[in-house]
């Protein structure tokens, strides 16, 4: 039986010749990273090594991202914890205030991943490099020392599912579409420790941008990883961003796939995830009346160019609806200074929306657009579970930047093809 | 060895913002993380748990973040065990590195009430619900896993591998 691309990519790193789902392996690691919030953990956690010294230096990321610039003096506490432990063990990819970008779009950004890399991150969504062709997850901080400290990790070698991805999807069909079209139809829990695998020739109508928000959802599925096979796309990116050897693994031909699905691209509408589960994907024709609060636009998921180019068109010339509060957050300093010179940053402030410097802040409720109890959000973002934007009773409607961008203007729930 | 408690009763996909909201990830403070655990789901469950209880849950429990925070709160809370039809891969991962007890049963997680009395006894892996009078079997750790519980968590388990 042959082995799915993860697999492959999983017995490479273990130095065996091949792996089974289900197998115990302890593979290298070309990546380990974290954030401000999970890596003081991990740092009060190798304490408790015998060696505190890490593998490699230059094999460590640490990006502050989730509440920077510092909202109060414990988060200012804990960037301090990860600023002078990058300090004494001369972290090379440490990214502070004005280097910084949300973690999952910095570090492609960055060209710190590859294909054919094994990565582990201290936050869920690390999954997102599966866009170029790498195996990653998500871990804890406890793996995130041992990572840290031993360049290893163990893994129990998933199983997969298939998704055959085929046709061009519409105008105003993004990969967020694609996949909340997907966890609306396996659920959250569909693919439980399970690969998520992307196939088929729908693929080469994705931009990376869409890749990198699909595989970065796949978590919202269960899944461990989501996984592209590397297209003329994929190296084109690699080449623009990274001086890093890659590899491509191929799935085999005979792989075993718990279950496939096809979808064919050109038949998806723009999607919309009702509270409080991703799972909850309506199309945008189902959605109804929904009056909004807020929009907010940016995060891991949706804070890349393109995504700030999708919500600039339909903001251009328009303003943001009364009674709404648009927040716009660009995922690094980078795509900050490419919205500005492309003059995205102007359309938005003159339609009324503010923006901010890179931050996940508002995503993970921590600040920059915090709700009050019973208001509604139409959010980027990749989670709209109870209490995650603000008060208990608030609502987050996940979406597109188009989308959401459409419903800042008409202060309800709408498609860009409407405006 | 056995764990003994009262059972706190929750859902499908306990997700790991309502076990303990991101607002208060600016501490990792076990103590403070546990004084806010699960609050926007039962805003009792911090005045009500005893050192030693149980929490029972439905599928997919821990979903969501990879904030160790998650299991930290609950096990600083006095949480001996959780529990579940089944977990988040992460949160399970997570359990096991910081030497949180966590038992995977279908029929258990069914069937235990909110209120009821249950033994767990971790190396059998059969649970007990007293007040029902009904026993089950658990899912059982891979050894490799057993290992990691043995040692106390991770790290003391790759301290002792390259002593």
């Amino acid at each position: 039986m042959g082995m799915t691309m993860t697999q492959k990519i999983l017995a490479h790193a273990a130095g065996l010749e091949t792996v089974h789902a289900g197998d115990l392996i302890e593979a290298d690691l070309d990546l380990v990273l974290g954030n401000d919030i999970t890596s003081p953990v991990a740092i009060r956690e190798m304490d408790r090594f015998n060696s505190d010294k890490v593998f490699d230096k230059d094999k460590i990321a640490l990006v502050m991202d989730h509440f920077i610039p510092n909202k109060d003096i414990k988060s200012a506490e804990h960037c301090k914890c990860v600023r002078e432990y990058a300090k004494k063990h001369d972290i090379t990819n440490y990214y502070d205030v004005g280097q910084m970008g949300i973690e999952h779009a910095l570090l492609p950004e960055k060209g710190l991943v590859v294909a054919g890399d094994v990565v582990i991150g201290a936050d869920s969504h690390t999954c997102t490099y599966g866009a170029l062709g790498a195996f990653s997850t998500g871990v804890g901080s406890t793996d995130m020392a041992a990572g840290c400290v031993t360049g290893k990790a163990w893994f129990k070698v998933p199983s997969a599912i298939r998704f055959h991805l085929t046709g061009k999807p519409a105008a105003y069909v993004s990969g967020k579409d694609i996949i909340l079209h997907i966890i609306g139809m396996i659920g959250v829990d569909g693919a439980l420790y399970q690969s998520m695998e992307f196939t088929g020739d729908g693929i080469r109508y994705l931009t990376m941008d869409d890749r990198f928000t699909i595989a970065n959802m796949a978590i919202e599925a269960g899944g461990k990883n989501g996984i592209f096979p590397v297209d003329d796309e994929t190296i084109r990116y690699m080449e623009e961003h990274s001086t890093k050897k890659w590899t491509a693994f191929e799935a085999d031909p005979d792989a075993e796939y718990e279950k496939e699905y096809t979808i064919d691209l050109s038949k998806l509408r723009p999607t919309v995830a009702f509270p409080h589960l991703p799972e909850n994907a309506r199309t945008i024709d189902e959605v109804g009346e929904i009056p909004i609060d807020q929009a907010v636009i940016g995060s891991c998921t949706n804070g890349r160019l393109s995504d700030l180019f999708a919500a600039a068109s339909v903001l251009k010339g328009r303003h943001v609806a009364k009674d709404v509060r648009c927040i716009i957050i660009p995922a690094t300093q980078k795509v900050y200074l490419q919205a500005l010179e492309e003059g995205l940053l102007k359309i938005f402030i003159e339609a009324g929306a503010v923006v901010s410097t890179p931050t996940c802040g508002p995503c993970l409720g921590g600040y920059m657009g915090i709700l009050a109890g019973k208001e509604r959000c139409v959010s980027t973002t990749n989670r709209n579970f109870v209490g995650r934007m603000g008060a208990v009773d608030s609502e987050i409607y996940l979406a597109s930047p188009a989308v959401a961008a459409a419903s800042a203007v008409a202060g309800r729930i709408a498609s860009p093809e409407e405006i | 060895m056995k764990l003994e408690g009262t059972v706190f009763k929750y859902g499908d996909n306990v997700d790991t913002d309502v076990i303990i909201p991101a607002r208060y990830l600016n501490s990792s403070d076990p103590k403070e993380l546990s004084s806010h655990c699960m609050e926007d789901i039962d805003s009792t469950f911090t005045e009500k748990v005893r050192e030693g209880d149980i929490i029972v849950a439905k599928k997919n429990f821990g979903c969501g973040s990879s904030r160790e925070h998650a299991p930290i709160a609950i096990k600083a809370a006095g949480i001996s065990c959780v529990i579940a039809q089944t977990f988040a891969r992460i949160f399970y991962r997570n359990a096991i590195n910081i030497g949180l007890p966590i038992v995977e049963c279908p029929e258990a997680a069914d069937s235990i009430r909110p209120g009821d009395r249950v033994v767990v006894d971790l190396d059998t892996g059969i649970i007990t619900d007293q007040t029902l009078g009904m026993s089950w079997k658990g899912q059982a750790f891979p050894p490799f896993m057993q290992k990691i519980i043995q040692a106390g968590g991770l790290i003391p388990y790759i301290n002792a591998k390259n002593d």
